[in-house]
């Protein structure tokens, strides 16, 4: 006899409220997870696939509610559950774990008691017993140290750990079923590796079913058992993992595939411009010495070197807290190196005081990742894109004939300089904002994680245009990105760093084929889904 | 966090200081002869320049503050002009009800103001929500004093309750002690109530959209422990600031409600001081409640890092 399946998704629909740009968030979907399997929904922002997660554990905001279908959790609708019967589930049969292990852990309370929180809910255990169990449990996500970790609070630990206390948490009763809703997005790419094995060897061995929410293909490939694609609340195509990956029948699938970055770098001429940007020594140090306080110093930048020719791309790539943020910002002079110089045209803008530095800073852009919060949202877009070429004395009428101009390179409708920026996609704020860095003429360009928040299909027509762009004005780019797929593509040369230190460059082809550094190979070898074939690498 | 505490004392000395002599310059420098005021209206210019000579006023400035301040350490605030008696014992005296009146004022503030304000932010939009915010509102349009006669007049006059004033020591009865202070500090509250659950709301509005508060509730766990150790723990800074700086307000703002009330407080004698230009008590009172107003900040920012574990110095 089959297993009875731990969840089971029945034409389940959840309606939107009546102003909203379609009726329903999600629309007749029907999928099931199997025990000891992963299955994996995969689709891009606005696709529905939270407010699946959220229906099965009866947690949607007050404004979506379930019009039809069942959510069967091992035979029991949760859609039709009491809010009592609920809590009771919620822990025991079904948990879930989310996207950011930064907030998603109550910081004024002691991990250990949040672990154990569970067991007071839904146990009689003592106090004592419950401390044990939240050691056994942590010990077996291998959180080092358990015994002392216990009594940390949240922000004293790393986020990888921080999501290994979410996966303890949920695990701690043995739910029938997972869900996680992209709990290795906020992450590093060595840390998501280590939590994909560990949410696999969790579910091997406790044979826990696991709904899977992810809009990376990457991580699909590396975990999914069976897919469920996707698209404006609807399934466009659901199937075992190699089926959908290696075979994709609908043409949103293939799209959404082809637009994954490839691990493979494609070939590039060396670039033989003038250096825009010379960058020598350059060093940041954060934290402060005093009286009665502890010396806290960080190295964010040690002895940096580094330059930009005319025409290049130059990529920085590294994991938080490598510094890659810190030396673009140096270079923009947001923040002021300790030392070192930064040579633009022959003039060292390193030490320029604020009141000379000024003319140089229109020469230096910056596009920064998220597009929702870079954007003024009570300025106009004109506004915002006139507002710097206005202060370096450009005549208004003329900067504004320029926006126009510019929004059409950048592939938006000159008329939409009268609109806010709320009025548009993340995308489309994000060429907003490649448009306001152009509009005064910048000879080097940094975007800083600039294509790190967007949806795939979106990521690759606005790396499409950074990288028209860099061609069409000669630019010096400097690519800030902890992402080696989006590095692969774009980037002429490479920077790879690590705790404010450079430990490997190259032009990308050699960095990618032969990594001379340890750290770069551990780097390549955690990308996920790196046997799957992406992009453009056609049977690579 | 000791060499915090210790840095953070340390540094309120310079303030203390700034305050004392600001405090003895203000009343060198305000027209009128202490001197002439305290030997009456029929002395002679002998018998004033005598007293000016035993309280060291023909001395000059510097040497005067030296004295003063020296005097002040010693725990000598001088003699009242007014009273003839010493500084130190008047405000003793005058201590307790003030004390009382206040702690008691903050109490059930606090006691009122945050399950008020708490409910209203998890009620956000119901009419509850509404009726608590449109309380708030009136309670920040109503003086003291309107609200002070309004109840002296129900609950003492018409009802016969509760004494219409007065006060009570606390040695004497706690009974009666309470049973006094019930209108003005329910008077004295309301204001601070309206402020305070108005934060309250704002403050764990902010909190129950955090993703800890949504993990909490996929653990299982009830709405009231959801409030209770997720959101409102997590809101409570913002609300502590507030609760120590009203009862700053408080303690400076007790001269209106010790009057309508005939307490015999600190704000009432502040009052007498000022109108017997008695610049002893006038002095001493000031620098009391400066120095009060230090202590509290510094309990506030202590706080913070007790209910917040990532907030260090």
């Amino acid at each position: 006899m089959e297993q009875q399946n731990v969840l089971e998704v029945r034409n389940l629909t959840v309606s939107l409220p009546k102003n909203a740009d379609r009726p329903n968030a999600v629309e007749n979907i029907s999928f099931t997870v199997a025990p000891g399997e992963i299955v994996c929904v995969v689709g891009e922002s606005g696709s529905g696939k939270s407010v699946t997660a959220s229906a099965v554990m009866g947690l949607l905001p007050a404004a979506l509610k379930p019009s039809t279908g069942e959510t069967l959790l091992q035979g029991e609708d949760t859609l039709q559950a009491s809010a009592n019967r609920l809590r009771d589930l919620r822990g025991t049969r079904m948990a879930m774990i989310f996207q950011e292990p930064m907030t998603a852990l109550n910081p004024v309370t002691r991990v250990g008691e949040q672990i154990s929180e569970v067991l007071e809910i839904h146990t009689d255990l003592s106090a004592a017993d419950r401390r044990k169990r939240a050691i056994e449990i942590m010990e077996a996500v291998h959180l080092p140290d358990p015994e002392k970790m216990v009594d940390s609070f949240p922000h004293q630990l790393s986020g990888g750990q921080r999501q290994r206390i979410m996966i303890a948490m949920a695990l701690v009763l043995d739910p029938a079923l997972l869900i996680a809703d992209e709990p290795t997005t906020a992450l590093d790419v060595t840390t998501q590796a280590q939590i994909l094995k560990l949410v696999k060897e969790m579910q091997e061995r406790r044979g826990t079913g696991v709904l899977f929410i992810t809009h990376d293909f990457g991580v699909v490939a590396e975990i999914a058992d069976r897919i469920v694609v996707m698209q404006n609340g609807r399934v466009v195509e659901y199937g075992d993992r190699d089926d959908v990956l290696r075979r994709p029948k609908e043409p949103y699938t293939q799209m959404l595939m082809a637009s994954v970055p490839s691990m493979t770098p494609p070939d590039r001429m060396p670039r033989t411009g003038k250096n825009a940007i010379e960058v020598s020594n350059l060093n940041k140090i954060y934290g402060r010495t005093g009286w009665l306080s502890k010396d806290r110093i960080v190295h964010a930048a040690s002895d940096v070197d580094l330059h930009v020719r005319r025409g290049e791309t130059l990529g920085i790539v590294g994991e938080s807290g490598s510094g890659k943020s810190t030396v673009a910002r140096c270079i923009a002079r947001l923040i002021d190196p300790t030392s070192g110089t930064i040579s633009l045209h022959g003039t060292d803008i390193g030490t320029l005081p604020q009141s000379k530095l000024r003319p140089h800073r229109r020469k230096v852009q910056i596009v920064f990742q998220d597009p929702y919060r870079s954007l003024n949202p009570r300025r106009t877009i004109g506004q915002s894109l006139i507002e710097a070429p206005v202060n370096f004395g450009v005549a208004i009428d003329q900067a504004l004939k320029t926006a126009r101009d510019l929004m059409e390179l950048v592939g938006l409708s000159g008329d939409a300089l009268e609109r806010y920026p709320h009025q548009f996609s993340g995308g489309q704020r994000q060429r907003i904002c490649i448009a306001r860095a152009l509009a005064v003429e910048p000879d080097v360009l940094i975007a800083d994680e600039a294509v790190s928040a967007l949806d795939v299909s979106v990521q690759a027509q606005v790396l499409e245009l950074l990288d028209d762009i860099r061609e069409r004005y000669d630019l010096a780019m400097l690519f800030i990105t902890h992402d080696l797929r989006v590095a692969a593509q774009i980037c002429d040369r490479l920077i790879v760093m690590k705790k404010g230190v450079v430990v490997e460059q190259g032009p990308t082809k050699d960095v990618y084929s032969n990594p001379q550094h340890d750290y770069t190979r551990l780097l390549l070898d955690a990308a996920p889904g790196r046997d799957v074939t992406f992009g453009s690498d056609t049977a690579a | 966090m000791l060499s915090y505490l210790l840095r953070r004392l340390i540094a309120t000395i310079p303030v203390m200081l700034l305050v004392a002599v600001f405090v003895f310059m203000l009343l060198r420098l305000t027209p009128g002869d202490p001197a002439a005021i305290i030997a009456g209206d029929y002395a002679n210019d002998a018998q004033i320049a005598e007293i000016r000579a035993k309280l060291g006023l023909d001395k000059p400035l510097p040497v005067q503050f030296m004295v003063w301040l020296g005097n002040m350490f010693q725990g000598d605030f001088g003699e009242s002009f007014f009273y003839k008696k010493q500084v130190g014992e008047l405000i003793a005296a005058r201590l307790e009800p003030t004390l009382s009146l206040s702690l008691l004022t903050i109490i059930l503030t606090v006691c009122i103001a945050v399950p008020l304000g708490t409910l209203a932010a998890y009620r956000q939009g119901s009419w509850l929500d509404r009726g608590i915010m449109g309380f708030s509102v009136l309670g920040f349009s109503l003086p003291v004093f309107v609200i002070g006669y309004m109840l002296i007049y129900l609950f003492s006059i018409k009802l016969g309750w509760l004494p219409v004033q007065g006060y009570q020591r606390i040695s004497d009865g706690v009974g009666g002690w309470l049973l006094r202070l019930i209108l003005p500090s329910v008077a004295l509250s309301v204001i601070f109530v309206a402020f305070i659950a108005r934060m309250t709301r704002t403050s764990v509005l902010e909190v129950l959209g955090e993703d800890y508060v949504r993990t909490a509730r996929a653990k299982g766990q009830t709405e009231t422990k959801v409030l209770m150790r997720h959101a409102v723990r997590n809101a409570a800074v913002p609300i502590v600031t507030v609760i120590g700086l009203s009862f700053a307000i408080l303690i400076g703002g007790v001269v209106v409600t010790e009057s309508v009330f005939n307490l015999p407080g600190l704000g009432l004698l502040t009052v007498e001081a000022v109108l017997a230009r008695d610049f002893p008590t006038i002095q001493a009172v000031i620098l009391l409640f400066s120095f009060i107003y230090v202590l509290i900040n510094l309990l506030i920012d202590v706080s913070y890092t007790v209910l917040d574990p990532r907030i260090r110095y």
